[in-house]
């Protein structure tokens, strides 16, 4: 799989503050989510692989193009919506996009058609005449959209790209994300706060703390990992379960009246546990793997 | 794609050359400005001038048509460089209203609406953005200045004849030289103060302030102390020395062509200054 994003001892300083330290990671993944609290270095990261903010120390790479050297080529592969208002108000969508994919490279009447075709996907079509200037905040998170995909980018950088969304238009953006994501065609650097978006959309995730990398996670890996956490609820005393499940090698902790919480051990067969129960004749009214939700994973980052 | 299936495709059709994508900037910039009905109407008034001088140039030299009039050829100016230094003098002035109008509303909008980042997230340089819209300006002011400046010194030369052509080459060198000094400076000033004031009404009013305070501040430094320094910042004056020298005529202006160069030269690498500063894809905040 092709390295997406990679970053080797890479140091930023905005004026005198160094702002990135030492960041070191490969990211291969289709989506990519980039966490951390507020002020952690997430946009920076962005600005500085876009090629807007000076490496001080060490290299990153982009598609496998160096950002100091070949910031163009990074730039032709790379489609970015930025976080914060950015169109030119006395333009109409389609012309606005237009022109976005002429400075990428695309001809005239290329331009011309794709962007009445993203601007169409993006769900736009009706008001592609209309002056951006009188566009909902919505719909410019959406124009916003259409340029950074309208010549066809391999990897599409967002920056909280859904803030401001009401409920239902957030959905259609993260449904969007997810459709850019499984027709296979681009990667996603997804950069926010909201961890349920990353959570919907994203399969690796980098989380970032005062300009370092505290933790890197591989969702389905994790996911994965966590099914050895195992919760049981019973009808009557546990207290013997439990003492039988510690022997066959299960950590066990109760939690209130007929409730279990448990680490398996390696290779454990599940079946076990209704073995055990069957033999007190005690009835299981619940079995469910425990999984950690991205936000428990961010929570013990930021603790880390 | 068809438009109504409305899913992603990608695109994998040709690039353009990305040396000549900042003319990409300027084409949509003058589909915007020629929207204007006023522009249009100022830039056809802007060649009432040139018109009669053209006017002049093929009377002076039809005596019939002179003599139906009761106009002695004699009593006609001389179309010298004198005659083209006035020209310039009159589009010059033309040209720093046409800046005026135009000028503001280049980099101001771009960036009030925040889409520098937008323009830079592209293959697209900052040298490039001000390639792409210091263009704007020096196509719309050349086509007032030196273009109409150029025809008439050829219909002067196809009604003198090769023996005044051939003792006037050098006007020619002087016109486009002249006023291209002019359209650079003008628009260089025009870009920069755009580009440092983000209310286009106000970058207006500041590119007028540069040249009428400068010129007021000179006059005042002048009388106050004696000297002629005032007239470093008086950039009008500064072009008029020049276009003395280009155009051999007696320049009664207080400063040496050589201070006139190196002021205008000064402005020009100020205001590069200024724009190298403010065309950036985000402020930092220090």
């Amino acid at each position: 799989m092709q390295t997406v994003v990679e970053l080797a001892k890479l140091s930023v300083c905005l004026g005198k503050r160094e702002i990135l330290t030492d960041l070191s990671v490969e990211l291969s993944g289709r989506t990519i989510g980039l966490l951390g609290p507020n002020g952690a270095g997430k946009s920076t990261l962005i600005l500085t692989l876009l090629g807007f903010c000076p490496v001080t120390r060490g290299t990153a790479r982009v598609l496998g193009h160096d950002i100091r050297r070949h910031i163009k080529q990074v730039r032709a592969l790379v489609g970015y919506m930025p976080e914060n208002d950015s169109f030119i108000a006395d333009m109409t969508a389609v012309s606005f996009v237009r022109m976005m994919g002429e400075l990428s490279g695309l001809p005239a009447e290329s331009a011309l058609e794709r962007a009445h075709e993203v601007l169409f996907y993006v769900g736009l079509g009706e008001a592609r005449y209309r002056k951006l200037g009188t566009y909902s905040l919505g719909m410019k998170q959406m124009v916003k959209l259409a340029q950074a995909i309208v010549h066809g980018p391999r990897l599409l950088i967002l920056d909280e790209p859904t803030n401001g969304l009401d409920p239902s238009a957030r959905r259609r953006m993260l449904r969007l994300i997810r459709d850019i994501r499984d027709s296979g065609q681009m990667h996603v650097l997804l950069c926010s706060h909201l961890l349920r978006d990353v959570e919907e959309t994203c399969e690796e995730v980098l989380i970032l703390k005062q300009g370092r990398i505290v933790h890197y996670a591989n969702l389905p890996r994790e996911r994965s990992v966590n099914q050895r956490f195992v919760e049981i609820e019973t009808s009557e005393d546990h207290a013997g379960l439990a003492e039988a499940l510690t022997e066959i090698g299960c950590m066990c902790t109760t939690h209130g009246s007929g409730r279990l919480k448990m680490v398996l051990p390696e290779d454990f067969d599940l079946r076990e546990i209704y073995r055990v129960a069957a033999k007190r004749d005690l009835p299981l009214r619940r079995l469910s793997y425990r999984r950690d939700t991205l936000e428990d994973i961010f929570f013990k980052a930021m603790e880390a | 794609m068809a438009v109504y299936k409305q899913t992603y495709k990608d695109y994998s059709g040709t690039r353009t050359a990305p040396w000549f994508r900042f003319l990409i900037l300027s084409r949509y910039s003058y589909a915007r400005l020629f929207q204007s009905k006023f522009l249009v109407l100022f830039l056809a008034v802007c060649m009432f001038y040139p018109l009669g001088c053209a006017v002049f140039i093929y009377l002076s030299h039809n005596s019939p048509l002179l003599a139906a009039l009761r106009l002695r050829s004699e009593a006609m100016p001389p179309i010298d460089g004198q005659f083209f230094n006035v020209y310039c003098v009159v589009q010059g002035a033309l040209a720093f209203l046409l800046t005026t109008l135009v000028g503001p509303s280049l980099v101001a909008p771009d960036l009030a609406n925040g889409a520098m980042s937008l323009y830079l997230s592209h293959p697209f340089s900052r040298s490039q953005y001000v390639a792409g819209k210091m263009t704007i300006l020096l196509l719309l002011l050349s086509l007032i200045t030196w273009i109409p400046g150029i025809v008439l010194y050829l219909i002067q030369a196809g009604c003198a004849g090769w023996d005044w052509t051939r003792v006037h080459t050098w006007l020619a060198g002087s016109i486009v030289l002249g006023l291209w000094i002019w359209i650079v400076v003008l628009s260089l000033i025009a870009l920069a103060l755009s580009a440092w004031v983000k209310w286009k009404i106000a970058a207006g009013a500041l590119i007028l302030g540069v040249f009428f305070a400068g010129a007021g501040f000179g006059a005042a430094i002048n009388n106050v102390t004696r000297t002629h320094y005032g007239a470093f910042i008086d950039l009008m004056q500064v072009v008029h020395t020049i276009w003395s020298d280009l155009f051999r005529n007696g320049s009664r202006a207080d400063l040496s062509v050589t201070e006139a160069w190196t002021v205008l030269g000064v402005t020009c690498a100020l205001c590069l200054w200024l724009l190298a500063k403010r065309i950036r894809a985000f402020e930092v905040v220090k």
